[in-house]
């Protein structure tokens, strides 16, 4: 249940962000206001300074077990350019990123269930097609 | 109340959902990540016996779909509880662009003239929604996240991979923006 409040107050959060919406999208693609970078810069830096607190203090979570941060392999660059820019093209197109595309139904614009089934469409056909891809 | 119904302001939204990372992490030893929300879904309905999809999904993803569930009922709080009566301050320059572009109504989150269900039966209605959808998926698994799992939790947590990811993810957007976007409309 806490998993369904936490993820109520992150959709609520980019709601008012506005970072959901395709015009602000369309904005960043063009460089012409600093909201969206403004967002993502200030995220990234409380991200950065929260992970290096819990690093070197080992901070706990509540249930007292070490956190668990996973790293990613930085030598299959081929997966993150191409795969990268591939999720660009289809940010750029619809406007939205994963969490948007969520937050967006719940706003009330059904026609986003389109992009939301060929996104599950394209996962299904990346896993499909996995083992030919070049990582 | 106002706090709830007006857009807020990059320097609180940002630090904001960057609070969300060491917030699951110490409750919950959770990385934020919105995408594989599609990989459970795919494993948990159609796995077909493709190895990427076999796995148990109930106890690695059950979480990631109940927090997208809840970013659903986020929406619908800010969308229509809370909702923001204005239409969004954009910038001029942005405004002027897109009204060559055809986009005319700024009015709400997202333009009326592509968001519609009519738009998605024609040809840059299908590119858009469709094709646009499929490769936000595709791409996602392929780069091994999306702006969350990447740009915010990886970039966070320094790692050189998830910069990779995301100079894909402005390469792919810088492309359509500037070079699709015009042939389209």
């Amino acid at each position: 249940m806490k998993y369904l409040l936490f993820g109520t107050a992150f959709g609520f959060v980019l709601m008012k962000a506005e970072v959901i919406s395709w015009f602000r999208i369309q904005e960043m693609f063009r460089f012409q206001d600093f909201h969206m970078y403004g967002i993502i810069g200030s995220a990234i830096l409380v991200g950065i300074i929260s992970i290096q607190i819990i690093k070197r203090l080992g901070v706990k979570d509540i249930y007292g077990n070490p956190i668990k941060l996973s790293d990613k392999d930085p030598s299959q660059i081929k997966r993150y350019l191409i795969g990268g820019s591939l999720f660009g093209f289809g940010w750029a197109l619809t406007g939205a990123c994963p969490g948007p595309l969520f937050a967006l139904l719940g706003s009330g614009i059904t026609v986003i269930l389109v992009p939301i089934f060929f996104a599950l469409v394209g996962t299904w056909v990346y896993g499909y097609l996995q083992p030919k891809l070049p990582h | 109340m106002d706090f709830l119904t007006q857009p807020w302001p990059w320097y609180v939204a940002g630090p904001v959902i960057g609070l969300f990372i060491p917030f699951l992490l110490i409750t919950a030893n959770k990385a934020l990540g919105i995408s594989s929300s599609l990989r459970h879904a795919c494993a948990a309905c159609v796995p077909a016996k493709v190895p990427f999809f076999d796995y148990d999904w109930k106890k690695d993803g059950s979480w990631n779909l109940l927090f997208v569930l809840g970013v659903v009922i986020g929406g619908v709080l800010g969308g229509f509880v809370f909702a923001n009566p204005d239409p969004i301050n954009l910038s001029q320059s942005t405004i002027s662009d897109l009204s060559e572009l055809g986009i005319t109504n700024f009015n709400g989150l997202v333009p009326a003239e592509i968001f519609n269900w009519s738009f998605v039966f024609t040809l840059p209605g299908f590119i858009i929604l469709g094709i646009g959808g499929f490769l936000v998926g595709f791409g996602a698994r392929y780069a091994g996240g999306c702006t969350s799992g990447h740009a915010i939790s990886g970039l966070s947590n320094l790692q050189l991979a998830s910069l990779f990811a995301v100079i894909g993810f402005f390469t792919g957007g810088l492309i359509i923006t500037h070079l699709i976007y015009p042939i389209l409309f």
